[in-house]
């Protein structure tokens, strides 16, 4: 890269006050007031809004395999869903991913 | 502020997420070092920004040399979703004192924001204060390990074995946190368009298509409730 240091902590700093607005916005700004029934509606699907959007790439086109399928980790992922369901249990479900994820690879690898 | 059974019970839920963190922040620390960074700007990263995702992307996009402006623009719109994280967890830590909202602010990560508003629905008659406990409790065990991590990952370097799929500990991680969350129908509506909503939008730039997808999934997963009421009513 061919950045200057002050190029360089311009963007950390950047990066790092400008995440923080964002964190404090609603949380900073809303504070004790009552928010809107049709709005606490749309809040209440945030997570599940968010984080299935977010891992879908990573699960069906992983930068580690040039974006291609890779059964390592579509197997990793199936199996971690069914561990969820059975268990909900979370830490169950991450240990019990990340083993079947460490076989696969070793398996195939 | 004592330390609660709700500060514990969030220490418990939390520390299984070091599992990821360890080796997300190592990679991050080792990539950023091998990309020119040195150890207080590898550190800078972690400690101001303490968001993973954005901080491989600005380091991806400075290897590409991008203008500075739009390695900016690029990983703050990563970080869009921490506005809708502040939102969500407003009703819940709105009441808490303002420097106490300032800190969970700086600490708002995706493994506490999800442990912890899962925590929230299914204990909805916990106080302000309790949730407030909850949430630092989950982030204790998470974000000290964030900065240890970085640091052994750029002191370390390239020791880290190449081949291993350590990138993958990330979506295990989320997949625990998610599927106890398709409670009900709405919720598993949400979670569909948002999946199908990434995957059409994914031609956008700058993780557009993200935040698209994520509001048009919390409107399905919002509608759905509302018919579902309409039609408990009727």
């Amino acid at each position: 890269m061919s950045f200057t240091t002050a190029q360089i902590w311009t963007i950390i700093i950047g990066l790092g006050l400008g995440s923080y607005l964002l964190r404090l916005s609603f949380l900073g700004i809303i504070g004790n007031r009552d928010l809107p029934e049709w709005v606490l509606r749309h809040l209440r699907y945030t997570a599940v809004a968010v984080m299935p959007g977010m891992i879908t790439p990573l699960i069906l086109f992983p930068q580690a395999t040039d974006g291609t399928l890779d059964p390592v980790r579509l197997g990793a992922a199936a199996a971690t869903i069914a561990i969820s369901f059975l268990t909900r249990n979370a830490t169950l479900t991450i240990f019990g991913g990340a083993a079947v994820l460490f076989a696969l690879h070793f398996a195939i690898h | 502020m004592a330390f609660s059974k709700d500060f514990w019970q969030g220490v418990r839920d939390g520390t299984p997420f070091i599992l990821v963190i360890l080796p997300f922040g190592a990679v991050f620390g080792v990539v950023a070092t091998e990309a020119g960074l040195n150890l207080a700007q590898v550190m800078g990263f972690s400690v101001l920004v303490i968001a993973g995702a954005a901080q491989f992307v600005a380091v991806q996009m400075m290897v590409d040399n991008a203008p500075v402006l739009i390695v900016l623009a690029a990983s703050l719109a990563v970080n869009l979703r921490m506005a809708m994280y502040s939102a969500s967890l407003a009703p819940h830590l709105g009441k808490i004192s303002w420097w106490q909202r300032g800190v969970v602010s700086y600490f708002m990560v995706d493994q506490a924001y999800a442990a912890s508003i899962l925590k929230y629905e299914q204990t909805p008659d916990m106080t302000p204060q309790r949730k407030m406990s909850y949430y630092f409790g989950v982030i204790t065990p998470i974000c000290p390990v964030w900065y240890l991590a970085t640091w052994a990952g750029a002191a370390l370097g390239t020791a880290v074995p190449a081949g291993l799929p350590i990138d993958f500990a990330v979506p295990i991680t989320f997949l625990a946190l998610i599927v106890p969350m398709l409670r009900t129908l709405a919720h598993v509506a949400a979670a569909m368009v948002s999946i199908l909503g990434v995957l059409v939008f994914a031609f956008l730039p700058f993780n557009l298509g993200l935040l698209l997808a994520a509001l048009l999934a919390m409107m399905a997963g919002a509608e759905v409730e509302r018919r579902l009421a309409l039609r408990r009513q009727a």
